[in-house]
């Protein structure tokens, strides 16, 4: 309950469609129609999927919606429309505009199943991957053990108490006198700035939330005011820059988190580019307009875990009703750093992995810095189990957690909870092109403050892309859990044994033989 | 206040084509000439800086290469005509190890010295081989000068190059026994080296060593090629001969600060021969790197040598007798820092590491593994555009050099080799100071402070049961 009591809007969580907001839709599959074409409708009679469309009183086939396409599954049969077109008029390919989006961390396939998730409310089909991607490590090598077929399947829950299953999560675990703080699923939002990104994504984030019973964070550019109809879904973020945290945003909120590090950045502090420190966001930082603005490593005034305390008091002086989460990224001792957090009194250790999202960070921190959350998470879990503490901490861990499947992982690895962002922004329509930081900002308007950019989207368009996302991803933990005989998402914290990985297949040599250098390193031919 | 070191990086316009990673592949006929695609949709004007050649003959035709592939085009287009895919010309670039993504950032980093940012989370695969399989450490509460983003200038990156006396030794009478360290300091862990493939021109020497003289470091350079360079730039070279050359080259080694010997029967008394003569010069031993390279090492180190130049293959691998690639230098320097830190003598020996330094990350890990400093080669090419075509077996196939390397101009491409180690010294700095490191010296061997995925994989996932790949569908 918030302190000011601001009056609080209720937000629903049904599921409506929500569409691709271009034109054009794009799928993982591209049907060509040549001009061959009669417009006969015979493909209209045949497609089952709604990729041939002629309306009533058309005269003309309509262009083919192919991002329906279900691929060669379907296309390779005899009954297919490529098949069956009297004129030979139909052909079908991978889309190459679908294949130059993405990367093995996302990949295309992933980025379409997301999207078709926040459009329809709903687990993706079959034929897109919408589990894993093509990285080649961490999730992407950890399977369930029922995915696989090797090993003897649990007993599922039975059908009629499916509807029984809980994914909620009390979050305040220490025993002390503050509220309990219960979600209604183990996800909640990451912090994206104001400023990062538009108040669009912003509060269509919050509103989500809102309607799913769970939180979202500020990031560090300040509280906005039209945030408040939200506050109790509202996580305040007190980072090292401390731009706009004043006492009544710590005190209107649930869960204060302190930010010590990000791991798409860890050691090196936050940068908002000049480019984006527009006047509204630079109003609400309390900074001047078009200066790039940093927000410092580490917090100056913390050097040891009674710093780290002490901080911690401060907070819980100023909101006595709050929780207090600690944000820190995944050194070597991360476990450590776990322990120092519980010590110090933090209801909420929150593990950012180096692959996580961010606005802008230089390369070389995103990818070599501090280690990828897959092995933080049972590193932790493993230490806090060992002290004995790790009942009495919630573990929640963000940086590269992207489909329903990688945050059931991670909570059988031992996590209670999972935080998100980028899945978030590629619900809103994101392709990863990864200029979120330069010029204007998001090509796309999302991560722009560009007031002309940032209309590309409604607030009540993207708030049902995230509601629908949620729903889709509460399908398929509650599938996963009663495929495993759970009937609450606690009871799959630390199961790793339901988790199986896949081992490595011989390196290749590879390279070819060189001649006998004239000197040592060099080549000649 | 006093100097500090600074490595001037200026913006210099690439005088080569840039491959692009995406292009417009499929432009289909019907478009109505709505113009949204260009006026509208593209915020990079891609469309317009094409279509300027249709004004403008002089203009060079640019395709797409500048699309950054946000698709709003593609989603956007009135009629979805349009579509964009990677460009085939830019995954052709390069090879197994010198990925076009490599190739791309070099180029971009050779522009102005700065540092690659973006939006969105890191892109790539989970891991790789060799370098890719190290993750470094960060501090959550150590900056090591304690004033955020502006306290970098405080991090040295400077190292020694030389033999270090472990120890004085004094005569009974007091008198030092000891003969003064010949030490050369360099403000960078890194010296420039030859190209791996012959593309050498005078202007590329010339190249070199002038950068690195602005870089306060020194270019490896054929003794033979010495003779064209301006005298004041000798002392920014180490020229590289074999034993049987030195007494050659007598006036060129005594301009110099640096000489590298090629590793061979003789070199030990070579190497004794030329201290004696050359008192303050620093020589260095060069070598393949060999399945016998730590024995030889330690021999050599036993025997008087104390600098090391360990020459990985492209790709930084070992060769082995057959001539096939072995483990990475990544692996085999753990091996040498470790047998020379249990023998006592690591802190008498440099170790300088060449072969697969293709990144900035890979100057900082090669040196967590036990490197004192790295020698660049390849990395200075693909700044003056190479695209490292055919893994480098292309550059005399008679066509021609796609980027006319061998006729670069001087500064222009002092320039940009400038701009690129200056890159990779901002970067290396990020990592000292996300690990909460003042100096470069004290990263070497640092092998606490760096997460190697077989143990980390071992110690997250080694309780899980394993499936095989087909066991999957992987």
């Amino acid at each position: 309950m918030s302190i000011d009591a601001y009056p609080q809007e209720h937000v629903g969580r049904e599921v409506r469609p929500a569409p691709d907001r271009y034109r054009n839709v794009l799928g993982k599959y591209k049907i060509d129609r040549s001009a061959d074409c009669i417009s006969c409708g015979k493909c209209v009679e045949i497609c089952e999927y709604g990729v041939h469309q002629k309306p009533k009183g058309y005269a003309f086939t309509l262009r083919p919606q192919d991002h329906l396409c279900i691929g060669p599954e379907c296309a390779e049969s005899e009954s297919s429309c490529i098949n069956q077109c009297p004129q030979n008029a139909l052909t079908m390919r991978r889309n190459p505009s679908t294949e130059s989006m993405g990367d093995p961390r996302w990949s295309s396939d992933l980025i379409v199943s997301t999207w078709h998730m926040a459009e329809t409310g709903h687990a993706a089909p079959p034929h897109l991957n919408s589990r894993t991607g093509d990285s080649g490590g961490g999730f992407d090598k950890i399977r369930f053990k029922f995915e696989t077929g090797k090993f003897a399947d649990p007993t599922p829950v039975p059908a009629d108490e499916i509807g029984q299953i809980d994914l909620g999560l009390d979050l305040n675990r220490s025993g002390d006198n503050r509220p309990q703080v219960h979600i209604d699923s183990p996800v909640y939002g990451g912090g994206m700035s104001f400023g990062s990104v538009s108040i669009h994504a912003i509060l269509a984030k919050a509103r989500a939330m809102t309607a799913w019973n769970s939180f979202t964070c500020t990031g560090e550019g300040g509280y906005h005011d039209r945030l408040r109809p939200y506050d109790d879904h509202v996580i305040t973020q007190v980072a090292t820059g401390l731009f706009g945290v004043r006492e009544e945003t710590i005190q209107r909120v649930r869960i204060v988190e302190f930010k010590y590090a990000q791991g798409a950045k860890p050691g090196l502090g936050g940068h908002l580019l000049g480019d984006k420190n527009t006047p509204p966001v630079a109003r609400m930082r309390e900074a001047v307009a078009g200066n790039a603005l940093f927000s410092p490593f580490p917090f100056h005034s913390v050097y040891s875990v009674e710093d780290h305390k002490k901080h911690l008091d401060w907070i819980k002086e100023v909101n006595p009703n709050c929780l207090v989460s600690v944000k820190v990224s995944t050194p070597t001792d991360v476990d450590m750093v776990a322990v120092g957090s519980y010590y110090a009194g933090a209801h909420i250790v929150h593990l950012d992995g180096s692959y996580g999202g961010t606005g802008a960070a230089p390369d070389i921190a995103k990818k070599n810095i501090a280690m990828p959350i897959e092995f933080a998470i049972p590193k932790v879990h493993k230490f806090l189990l060992a002290e004995g503490i790790r009942d009495k901490i919630t573990l929640i861990a963000s940086g590269g957690i992207r489909t329903a499947y990688d945050a059931l992982k991670a909570i059988a690895m031992g996590a209670d909870g999972v935080v998100v962002g980028t899945v978030e922004m590629v619900a809103m329509g994101c392709v990863r092109c990864a200029c979120c930081e330069s010029g204007r900002g998001c090509p796309r308007g999302i991560a722009s403050t560009d007031p002309e950019l940032m209309q590309q989207m409604t607030l009540e368009w993207a708030t049902q892309r995230l509601i629908n996302l949620n729903n889709a991803w509460r399908e398929q933990m509650i599938e996963v859990l009663a495929r495993l005989g759970m009937k609450s998402i606690r009871e799959l914290r630390g199961r790793s044994d339901v988790l199986c990985c896949i081992s490595d297949e011989a390196t290749p040599g590879g390279g070819a033989t060189e001649s006998e250098p004239v000197f040592a390193g060099q080549v000649t031919r | 206040m006093p100097d500090r070191y600074h490595i001037s990086v200026a913006p210099v316009q690439p005088r080569f084509h840039r491959v692009g990673k995406f292009g417009n592949v499929d432009w289909r006929e019907d478009c109505s000439r709505c113009t949204n695609c260009v006026k509208l949709r593209c915020l990079y004007d891609v469309y317009k800086n094409e279509s300027a050649f249709n004004r403008d003959p002089e203009t060079r035709v640019e395709t797409l290469d500048q699309c950054k592939a946000c698709l709003s085009c593609v989603q956007g287009c009135t009629k979805g005509l349009l579509s964009v895919s990677i460009n085939p010309g830019f995954l052709e670039m390069g090879d197994d190890y010198w990925k076009p993504e490599i190739i791309l950032t070099t180029w971009n980093q050779s522009d102005a010295g700065r540092i690659p940012v973006s939006g969105a989370g890191y892109r790539g695969r989970f891991h790789g081989p060799g370098f890719d399989s190290i993750w470094t450490d960060m501090s959550e509460i150590v900056r090591p000068t304690r004033d955020g983003i502006h306290g970098r200038e405080y991090i040295s990156t400077s190292v020694d190059i030389g033999p270090k006396p472990m120890r004085l030794r004094f005569s009974p009478e007091g008198r030092l026994l000891t003969s003064p360290s010949r030490l050369l300091e360099l403000q960078l862990p890194a010296i420039l080296d030859l190209p791996r493939w012959p593309v050498e021109s005078e202007h590329l020497t010339a190249a070199r060593a002038a950068a690195a003289e602005k870089l306060e470091t020194v270019a490896v350079v054929p003794a033979a090629d010495a003779a064209a360079l301006p005298k004041e730039r000798l002392p920014h070279i180490a020229p590289v001969l074999r034993s049987d050359e030195i007494e050659h080259y007598g006036d060129l080694l005594a301009a110099v600060r640096m000489g590298q010997i090629v590793d061979g029967r003789d070199v030990t008394a070579t190497v004794a021969q030329l201290q004696s003569a050359y008192p303050t010069l620093v020589f260095s031993v060069r070598m393949d790197l060999t399945p016998t390279t730590v024995d030889r090492v330690i021999e050599l180190t036993g025997s008087g040598v104390k600098v090391f130049h360990i020459c990985a293959d492209h790709d930084g691998r070992e060769r082995l007798d057959d001539g096939r690639p072995g483990r990475h230098i990544k692996d085999v320097l753990r091996d040498v820092h470790g047998r020379l830190v249990k023998e006592g003598m690591r802190d008498e020996v440099t170790l300088i590491i060449s072969g697969g330094v293709a990144l900035a990350e890979h100057m900082a890990k090669a040196i967590i593994c036990g490197a004192d400093l790295v020698a660049v080669d390849t990395p200075l090419l693909i700044a003056l555009g190479c695209r490292v075509c055919g893994g480098g077996s292309l550059c005399d196939n008679g066509r021609g050099c796609p980027s006319s390397i061998d006729s670069v101009e001087l500064n222009y491409a002092t320039q940009r080799m400038v701009n690129i180690m200056g890159a990779w010294h901002s970067q290396l700095i990020e990592v000292l100071g996300a690990m909460g490191i003042r100096e470069v010296r004290r990263l070497r061997g640092e092998v606490g402070r760096a997460i190697f995925l077989e143990d980390i994989e071992k110690e997250a996932f080694g309780d899980l049961d394993r499936v095989s790949p087909a066991e999957v569908g992987a």
